[in-house]
């Protein structure tokens, strides 16, 4: 751990997984086109991000931006070291993706019973038990499986959730084999406080090196909230070049936090991410103008030269 | 200056309403006196902190809310639920989820009272270590317009300075007096005044014209004028964990400059990340310098936002001890180094932050959006603030009413 101070210590190095390409891309209402999708995601892998979530396994009707999953996956540059997990939630999906090369998968839980019925029509334990068949053919193709946890700090539905509750849908997801879990603040309401409490029941279930967060910045906090997650130990935060992908559920807001403004505070940390600032600043500096909007990204946003 | 005069004049009572006064003419004829500070006297150890004052007596008014019920989806705007997709996976169509009122209720724990009353469940996850109570300085009246490009008419400045009046916030600086010629005398009348310092000898010269030791010198004479006639000082130490001319500044020489402020008599000293380049690790090694030599009882952070780091950089100073934050309301004011980019942190993801974590502010959000929305709409520019972008579009009008 490296340590800044006597108090407050941090990991040595952080490994950010890039959901830009599929999180972010997802929720933007901006179309983008097969060939630029893998620009970017080629751009982002030139950038030295280890983990990169190149797109989504589920049926077009419900999210067009994701429809070519398959020639986005068959047509991105595979870097050695780097993984491009894709999400498929449900076994049909994940057939699909095997298909079309996929090493390395993702599956979506939460900790709202009433979030999972908006979404997927289903209660959490029914929910689990779709995504079980998914971790079952996995395991047997040697895929590793990678598993999330939506409305972690709070619900736009139920409002606040309690920590038990994510404690208890983490430690099943990661019995039935998901290698790593990432913990979402779905809404971005969470504060540090509150996400130092989660953490802590959760922790008490399923070892840190296995947890990674995955912070929104609807409400600004999403920086300060991860600051938080490294100083309980946690090593792997999620986060989006530009802070691409707004917020569903507040009209105007943000969403994702920005992966240069992560990349940012751990370089100032003294923390290894193994990411190319600039590079990863051309790669939004991309994506901005493809979809026609502007970077919610600090650091991009401030062209002072020190 | 004429108008600036006559503004003061007309605003309303308000609690504590600060001029800021940068060393140039003399300052205006106050109408407000500042919260009671004893004049401070260097070896008598620190002031008593405002702090704790005040968050005794808001204890003591604060009653505590009952915890709201959540409520029932009923007036859901939601698309059908799609089988098989992931979630997250949901249009971009705006969800009338929660009712905002509750959404704010619960989550930004805005309360009935201005002291902003917490809910039992908050109290018991309070975050040890934390101070309990946390002044927060609001600098978007002073620091905010002026680094804004429309010059604001002085009735609208009034007006927004009356809204803010109202929010609970305890100290408010209003304007600047500036004059490039240094008149070392202050007029009957001044209730506070603040003086800037930089830990930057090149930041020190473009701005003041001076070297830092000039600039000290000078500050000295002010200061001790002011103690004379009971009138407390703050000090500002500009780039204290960057500059934009010079780069990397040592710990050094933030505690050397803070250290001279506050012997002189300052009774608080604010560190300003003046271009927004500091990180939770230099924020941690600057502090530890300058509280080997200040109380940090007498310390106060001024975090830009230029770089997304000003809300990781405030917790990591509230984790040392410091319980003084500036910020501006709706993060008013841009960086007048980085083109663009944005300035001050906003006032109230600062307050959603912190009422988060369990701590006083005495701050109601709620209004301080209010007067947020005002100002944004009075300068042409959409709001800095996540939370005002959050839940503040059209909304508060069917809240309101």
């Amino acid at each position: 751990m490296v340590s800044t101070s006597s108090v407050g210590t941090f990991p040595k190095r952080v490994k950010i997984v890039e959901v830009g390409p599929r999180d972010g891309l997802q929720n933007e209402k901006n179309i983008v086109p097969t060939a630029m999708k893998i620009k970017l995601i080629d751009m982002l892998s030139e950038a030295g991000l280890p983990v990169i979530e190149a797109t989504s396994f589920v049926s077009p009707k419900w999210v067009p931006q994701m429809a070519d999953h398959t020639e986005v996956l068959k047509g991105i540059q595979k870097f050695p070291g780097i993984n491009y997990p894709v999400l498929t939630p449900n076994f049909k999906g994940f057939q699909a993706a095997v298909a079309a090369g996929a090493k390395e998968v993702a599956v979506f839980g939460a900790a709202s019973e009433l979030f999972t019925k908006k979404n997927i029509n289903c209660s959490i334990e029914e929910s689990i038990q779709r995504f079980g068949e998914v971790l079952k053919a996995a395991r047997a193709a040697s895929i590793p499986v990678r598993g999330y946890v939506s409305c972690a700090l709070g619900c736009p539905y139920e409002g606040k959730i309690s920590p038990a509750k994510v404690a208890e849908v983490t430690k099943k997801m990661y019995s039935m084999g998901c290698y790593e879990i990432s913990l979402g603040d779905t809404i971005g309401v969470g504060t540090p406080g509150g996400m130092k409490d989660m953490l802590s029941a959760v922790m008490q279930e399923v070892p840190v090196a296995a947890l990674a967060v995955h912070c929104h910045d609807t409400y600004g906090q999403a920086l300060a909230n991860t600051l938080m997650a490294l100083q309980m130990g946690v090593s792997v935060v999620d986060s989006s070049v530009a802070g691409l992908g707004g917020c569903p559920y507040a009209q105007g807001a943000s969403g994702n936090l920005a992966t240069e403004d992560l990349v940012y505070m751990l370089a100032g940390l003294g923390i290894h991410t193994g990411v190319n600032l600039q590079k990863l600043l051309e790669a939004g500096t991309f994506i901005c103008q493809a979809l026609n909007r502007k970077t919610s990204s600090k650091v991009a946003q401030a062209t002072c030269k020190l | 200056m004429q108008s600036a005069r006559r503004a003061q004049r007309r605003v309303q009572r308000a609690p504590h309403l600060k001029v800021l006064w940068l060393g140039g003419a003399s300052p205006p004829r106050c109408w407000r006196h500042p919260p009671q500070v004893p004049p401070h006297r260097p070896g008598r150890g620190p002031l008593p902190s405002l702090a704790r004052g005040a968050a005794a007596v808001r204890r003591a008014a604060a009653p505590r809310r009952p915890r709201p019920a959540a409520l029932s989806c009923g007036s859901l705007l939601s698309p059908p639920a799609a089988p098989g997709s992931a979630m997250g996976n949901v249009p971009s169509a705006v969800k009338h989820c929660l009712s905002y009122q509750q959404l704010l209720r619960e989550h930004l724990w805005i309360g009935d009272s201005v002291a902003g009353a917490l809910d039992p469940a908050q109290e018991s996850s309070q975050f040890s270590g934390l101070p309990e109570y946390v002044k927060i300085v609001e600098v978007g009246p002073r620091d905010g317009l002026q680094n804004e490009k429309v010059i604001v008419p002085t009735d609208i400045k009034i007006e927004f300075i009356n809204q803010l009046s109202q929010t609970g916030l305890s100290v408010i600086e209003v304007t600047s007096f500036v004059s490039s010629r240094w008149v070392p005398q202050v007029a009957a009348g001044a209730t506070e005044i603040s003086v800037f310092g930089a830990a930057s000898e090149s930041f020190s010269k473009k701005n003041i014209n001076c070297s830092i030791e000039e600039s000290m010198e000078k500050f000295e004479e002010v200061v001790k004028s002011a103690r004379h006639m009971n009138i407390p000082a703050r000090g500002y130490v500009s780039c204290a964990l960057g500059c934009p001319y010079e780069g990397g500044i040592t710990t050094q020489k933030v505690t050397e400059v803070s250290k001279r402020l506050y012997g002189m008599g300052c009774y608080e000293i604010s560190l300003g990340d003046t271009i927004g380049v500091g990180t939770p690790g230099s924020m941690r090694r600057m502090l530890e310098s300058v509280m080997k030599e200040i109380p940090s009882s007498a310390l106060a952070v001024h975090c830009h936002d230029t770089y997304g780091q000003a809300l990781a950089n405030i917790l990591t100073a509230l984790q040392m001890g410091i319980n003084v934050v500036d910020s501006a309301v709706a993060g008013l004011g841009g960086c007048p180094y980085a083109k663009g980019a944005s300035g001050n942190v906003a006032t109230e993801d600062l307050i959603y932050m912190l009422h988060g974590l369990g701590l006083h502010t005495g701050v109601n959000l709620y209004k301080v959006m209010e007067a947020g929305d005002f100002i944004c709409k009075a300068v042409n520019k959409s709001t800095n603030s996540k939370v005002a972008q959050a839940s503040f579009k059209g909304r508060l009008e069917r809240i309101c009413a």
